[in-house]
C-alpha cells in the first residue's frame, strides 16, 4: 500500500511538471524558479538541520566499544573500534562514512525451530547501499559539466572512467552511435530498484516500511529513468539544456526555446528531492557524522567530560542521615559509626537528604 | 508459570510479521510477558511522579492528570539535552539492518521487539507533533497521536529492551536504541509507569545501600556466613573490614555478591584474592550497592544513587576504588560517573599496591575493575595459582553487554581465565565480545514473574552456550556480572541443563594456593574437587 501511494505521488508530480511546461507554459516556474527554490530549502534546511542537531549537547561519553579498550600496555587495543584518541575516532569516521564499516558487519538470523539459531555473513544490503551512494555521488558529479564552462578536467576524466565500463545497448529504438550508457547512472537505477525490491521482499522490512521510505527511492528511480531516457530514446536539445543549466549557475537563468518537457520532469523530480532532503530520513547524510555512538573517544574514565546542564550539586542520601537511620543496629553489630550512640530521647530531625 | 513452559513451545516462534499494520496492532498483557508496576510507597520514598496503585491488564491506568503534556514536555526537554535523542528520532533510514540483532526479536518473534519499530514507538509520536513533515502529513508521514494506547504499548515494549545495545553495533549511523529507551523510560517514570523490579530496589539502594534493602548488621552477617565457608572449605580465616577509616582502597561491588547463589562465591572470591595479597581495603554498607538501578529509570536517579560511591570513598579517605565483576555498574562507571559526580579530586589516580601498576586509563574517575586488577597482579606473577584444580571445568565466557559494547573489556577476563583453568572454550564469534548476546534479563528485567520473556530473549545466548556444551562439554558459563550470576541459572536449567554459572573471581580463588590452607578438597560451592587420580575427572558433566 505504502508503496503504491509513493509511487503514485512521483508520477503525479512527474505528470505536474510535464503538463506544467508542456500545456500551460509554465517555464519560469519549473526551469527557474523551482529549481532555485529547492536548492535553496535544501541548504538552508540542511544547515538548519545540523546546527538544530548541534544545539543539543552530547552530555555523556556515549560510544559504542565494539573493541578492546585501552588499558595495561600489555594488552592490545582496538584503537579504531574503540578509540581512545581523537585520531582513532576520525579514523572510525572516515571507514564509518567512506566503507560503511558498521553495516559490513552485517549479520542474518537464521532460525530454525528446536529452536536453532546461526548467523551468517550478510552482505547484500551494504553492498546496494554503497553502490547506490557511490553512484550517486559519481552522477552528481558528472553532472557538474552541465553548470561549468569550461568543463573542468576532472569532471571530463571522471566522464571518461565512468563510461570505461560503457554498457553498449543495442536495440532498434536506440540508434547507433549515440554515447555508451553510463555505468554511474544504470548502476544508480539499478540499485536503487534493487534497495525497493530488498524493502518489499523481506517481511519484517515491508513491514517498518513507511510511505517516506519509499518515496525517495521512486523519486530517484524517476530521476535515473528520465536521465536515461533522454540520454537516448527522446530527442533532447542538449545546447538548449546546457544553455539553460549554466544560466542558473551564473545566477542569470535563460529559457532556451525547444527543450522537451521530458527534461522539465527530470529537473522537476531533482528539485522535488533536493527540497525533500532537509526535511526526511534523507539528512542521515549529515546526521551520521554526528552520531555521539560513533565519533565519540572511549576514554571517559580517563579524563573528565562536564556535562552542560548538569551543573546543580545533586541531592543524595547522605551517610549521615544512613547512620542516623541505622546507628543502634550498626554499634550492635560492631560496625564503625561517626557518631556515638547517646542516651534516650535524642531528637533528630535531620530529613537525611543533602546538597 | 515456569513449570507451563517447555522448550517446544518456546520453540515454536515464528518470525513473519503480522498481515496488520503495526500501529493497529495492540500488545497483550498475558502473565509472564509483562512486569508488576511498581509499588506507590518506592515512588514516594525518592520523591518521584505518579505514585498510584494501577494494574497494567485493566483498561484504565489511572494516569496523572495532563500526562499527555507531562509526557510532550519531556520530550521536548529531552530533545534539547540529548544530541543523541535528537538525532536519533531523525536520522534512522529504517534499513532493518538492526531488525534481526535483537535477543528479545529472536527470542519472540514480535516485530515491534525489532530495534527498530521498537525506536519508531516512540519516533511516530515524536513526528506528529515536533517535525514539519509530521505535522502536515501525520500518518502519511509516519506520524500518530499521543494516546492511553501508545502508552501501554511503550510500557510493555521499553521494558522489553535490556538497553543491551547489540543493535548499535550494527546500526549503519550507531543509532542506539538503548539510548531511545532509556529516554522513554524516563518519559514514563514522569507519569509514573515504573516497574516494580526497578522502582523498589532504586528507593532501598538510596536508604540501605543495596537493591534488597538489607541493613547493616544482616550485611555483615552475610559475610561472616560466607567467612565461615571459606574457613570450612580452603581452611583459612579471612577478617575483612568495615567501614574502615583510612583504608587504602573502597571496594564496591553489586550487593547481589553478597547474598545469592552463585555470586556470594565469586564474592568469596574476591575476598580470598584480597587476602592473598594482602590488601589494604575495605567495605562499605552504606555504598554497599555497586549496581545502580537508578540508570534504568531517569539520569538523575542514576546520579543520586552513584553520588553515594564518591561519598563514601571521601568519607572514608580511601585513596582508590576497586570495582567488583557487576555489568551496568561498570557502564555507569565509565560511561557516567564522572561526569555526574567528579572530579574525584579527594582521591589519587589508581595504582596497584602489590604491583605498582599505574591505571592510566582510570585516571579520572579513580576506579579501577577487579578483572583489570587481577589480570595485573597475574602478569606481574603475584599469585600462586594452581589451574588444575579447575581441570574438571570445561569454561566458556559469556561477554556481558554493558562491559562488552559500553566499556570494551574483552582480554582482561580471558587472559585471567586462561590462567586460572585448563580448559577454555569459546563460544561461536558471532555470539561474543563486542557481537555479543544479552543473558535477557539485564536492564532490571530479571523479575520472577518475567520469566518467560526472560528465556525468550535469552536463547540466543543459551543457543551458543548449547553450541559449546555439545562440542566441547562446556559446563561451566563464567561471566563478569552479577546480573548474568542472578539470572543465568535458571537460563541454563531451560536451555542447557549441565551447566553451572560462575563469576571469574570464583575460578581464581579455587586456583588460588593460599598461605596456610588446607589440602583443597572442597571448592567454593562445598563441592568434592575430583582430583587428578580420578578417571573421570575433567570428563565429568
Ligand atoms: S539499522 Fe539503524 S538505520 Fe537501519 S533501521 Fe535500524 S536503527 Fe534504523
Ligand atoms: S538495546 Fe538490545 S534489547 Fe534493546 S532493542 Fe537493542 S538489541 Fe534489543
Amino acid at each position: 500500500m505504502n508503496v503504491i501511494i509513493s509511487l503514485l505521488a512521483v508520477i503525479v508530480l512527474g505528470v505536474i511538471a510535464y503538463v506544467g511546461v508542456e500545456g500551460a507554459g509554465l517555464r519560469v516556474l519549473f526551469g527557474v524558479i523551482i529549481p532555485y527554490a529547492a536548492v535553496l530549502t535544501f541548504f538552508v534546511g540542511m544547515v538548519y538541520r545540523v546546527i538544530d542537531w548541534a544545539k543539543s549537547p552530547v552530555p555523556f561519553r556515549i560510544p559504542t566499544t565494539a573493541g578492546q579498550e585501552k588499558s595495561m600496555p600489555w594488552i592490545k587495543p582496538q584503537p579504531i573500534e574503540n578509540p581512545s584518541t581523537r585520531g582513532g575516532a576520525i579514523v572510525r569516521m572516515i571507514l564509518e562514512v567512506a566503507l560503511f564499516r558498521s553495516l559490513f558487519r552485517n549479520m542474518k538470523l537464521d532460525f530454525r525451530q528446536g529452536p536453532k539459531v546461526r548467523y551468517s555473513s550478510e552482505k547484500f544490503l551494504w553492498l546496494f547501499a554503497i553502490l547506490f551512494h557511490y553512484s550517486f555521488l559519481v552522477t552528481l558529479l558528472r553532472h557538474l559539466r552541465f553548470f561549468t564552462d569550461p568543463i573542468p578536467a576532472w569532471v571530463v576524466g571522471l566522464e571518461s572512467i565512468d563510461s570505461m565500463f560503457k554498457v553498449e545497448v543495442m536495440t532498434p529504438v536506440i540508434e547507433i552511435g549515440l554515447p555508451a550508457l553510463l555505468l554511474s547512472g544504470l548502476v544508480l537505477g539499478g540499485m536503487a530498484t534493487l534497495l525497493l525490491v530488498r524493502r518489499l521482499w523481506i517481511p519484517q522490512v515491508r513491514y517498518i516500511s513507511l510511505p517516506a521510505d519509499y518515496f525517495p527511492l521512486w523519486l530517484i528511480i524517476g530521476i535515473a529513468i528520465t536521465g536515461i531516457l533522454m540520454r537516448y530514446v527522446i530527442r533532447v536539445d542538449v545546447v538548449g539544456i546546457k544553455e539553460l543549466t549554466m544560466g542558473l549557475a551564473t545566477l542569470s537563468p535563460a529559457l532556451p526555446d525547444g527543450v522537451s518537457g521530458w527534461f522539465f520532469v527530470h529537473l522537476f523530480l531533482v528539485s522535488v528531492l533536493f527540497a525533500y532532503f532537509p526535511f526526511s530520513k534523507l539528512t542521515h547524510m549529515a546526521g551520521v557524522f554526528l552520531s555521539p555512538t560513533r565519533n565519540l573517544v572511549n576514554n571517559s574514565r580517563a579524563v573528565r567530560h562536564v556535562n552542560p546542564w548538569m551543573t546543580e550539586p545533586v541531592k543524595y542520601h547522605t551517610y549521615a542521615a544512613y547512620e542516623d537511620d541505622f546507628r543502634e543496629l550498626m554499634v550492635e553489630a560492631g560496625l564503625p559509626v561517626d557518631k556515638e550512640l547517646e542516651p534516650e530521647d535524642e531528637s533528630a530531625d535531620d530529613k537525611g537528604e543533602k546538597e | 508459570m515456569a513449570t507451563k513452559l517447555s522448550a517446544d513451545v518456546l520453540g515454536n516462534i515464528d518470525h513473519k510479521p503480522p498481515k496488520q499494520g503495526w500501529m493497529d496492532t495492540k500488545p497483550e498483557f498475558l502473565p509472564g510477558t509483562y512486569l508488576y508496576p511498581v509499588n506507590p510507597e518506592s515512588l514516594k520514598a525518592i520523591g518521584a511522579p505518579g505514585a498510584r496503585e494501577w494494574n497494567p491488564t485493566e483498561s484504565d491506568w489511572k494516569l496523572p492528570a495532563d500526562w499527555q503534556g507531562t509526557i510532550k514536555a519531556g520530550i521536548k526537554d529531552r530533545l534539547n539535552r540529548f544530541r543523541s535523542f535528537k538525532l536519533f528520532m531523525d536520522i534512522c533510514v529504517r534499513c532493518g539492518a538492526c531488525a534481526d540483532k535483537c535477543h528479545f526479536f529472536i527470542g519472540t518473534g514480535d516485530p515491534k521487539n525489532m530495534p527498530v519499530l521498537r525506536a519508531e514507538l516512540l519516533r511516530s509520536v515524536y513526528r506528529q507533533d515536533f517535525t514539519a513533515l509530521g505535522k502536515v502529513f501525520k500518518k502519511m508521514a509516519g506520524g500518530r497521536p499521543l494516546t492511553e494506547e501508545v502508552i501501554k504499548e511503550w510500557f510493555y515494549y521499553f521494558f522489553q529492551c535490556t538497553e543491551c545495545r547489540r543493535c548499535s553495533l550494527f546500526c549503519p549511523y550507531g543509532i542506539d536504541t538503548a539510548e531511545i529507551t532509556i529516554i522513554a523510560r524516563e518519559l514514563l517514570n514522569l507519569i509514573g509507569c515504573q516497574i516494580d523490579w526497578i522502582g523498589t530496589p532504586v528507593a532501598n539502594c538510596n536508604r540501605t545501600g543495596n537493591h534488597l534493602g538489607l541493613q547493616p548488621h544482616t550485611y555483615k552477617e552475610n559475610v561472616e556466613y560466607l567467612l565461615d565457608d571459606i574457613e570450612e572449605y580452603a581452611g583459612v580465616r579471612i577478617e575483612p573490614s568495615f567501614n574502615r577509616k583510612g583504608a587504602e582502597i573502597l571496594f564496591v561491588t553489586p550487593s547481589g555478591d553478597v547474598f545469592a547463589e552463585p555470586g556470594i562465591f565469586t564474592f568469596m572470591g574476591y575476598l580470598m584474592l584480597f587476602e592473598h595479597i594482602g590488601l589494604d581495603y575495605t567495605w562499605s554498607t552504606y555504598a554497599s550497592e555497586g549496581g545502580n538501578f537508578g540508570f534504568f529509570t531517569s539520569h538523575e536517579t542514576m546520579r543520586k544513587l552513584n553520588r553515594k560511591m564518591y561519598a563514601e570513598a571521601e568519607r572514608l579517605g580511601v585513596k582508590w576504588i576497586l570495582g567488583g565483576e557487576c555489568g551496568h555498574m561498570w557502564r555507569v562507571v565509565n560511561q557516567y560517573m564522572d561526569t555526574l559526580n567528579g572530579p574525584a579530586t579527594f582521591l589519587e589516580k589508581p595504582k596497584s599496591p602489590i604491583t605498582g601498576t599505574v591505571f592510566d586509563n582510570a585516571a579520572s574517575t579513580k576506579m579501577v575493575h577487579i578483572t583489570e586488577f587481577t589480570a595485573d597482579l597475574i602478569k606481574n606473577n603475584k599469585l600462586k595459582l594452581d589451574p588444575s584444580r579447575n581441570d574438571h571445568l570445561k569454561v566458556t565466557f559469556h561477554d556481558s553487554c554493558n562491559v562488552a559494547r559500553g566499556m570494551g573489556m574483552f582480554e582482561e577476563p580471558r587472559y585471567v581465565l586462561q590462567n586460572v583453568c585448563n580448559n577454555f572454550y569459546e563460544m561461536p564469534p558471532q555470539t561474543t565480545r563486542e557481537q555479543t548476546f544479552c543473558c535477557g534479563s539485564g536492564s532490571g528485567l530479571n523479575a520472577g514473574e518475567y520469566l518467560e520473556m526472560r528465556l525468550r530473549g535469552g536463547l540466543p545466548r543459551a543457543n551458543a552456550v548449547k553450541a559449546v556444551h555439545e562440542e566441547h562439554g562446556v559446563n561451566m558459563l563464567s561471566c563478569v556480572c552479577a546480573i548474568d550470576r542472578a539470572v543465568f541459572p535458571a537460563l541454563m536449567d531451560f536451555w542447557v541443563p549441565g551447566v553451572a554459572v560462575a563469576g571469574v573471581s570464583e575460578l581464581v580463588a579455587n586456583a588460588l594456593v593460599m598461605d596456610g590452607e588446607n589440602e583443597r578438597e572442597y571448592n567454593l560451592r562445598g563441592e568434592e574437587i575430583p582430583t587428578a587420580g580420578d578417571d573421570d575427572a575433567g570428563e565429568e558433566e
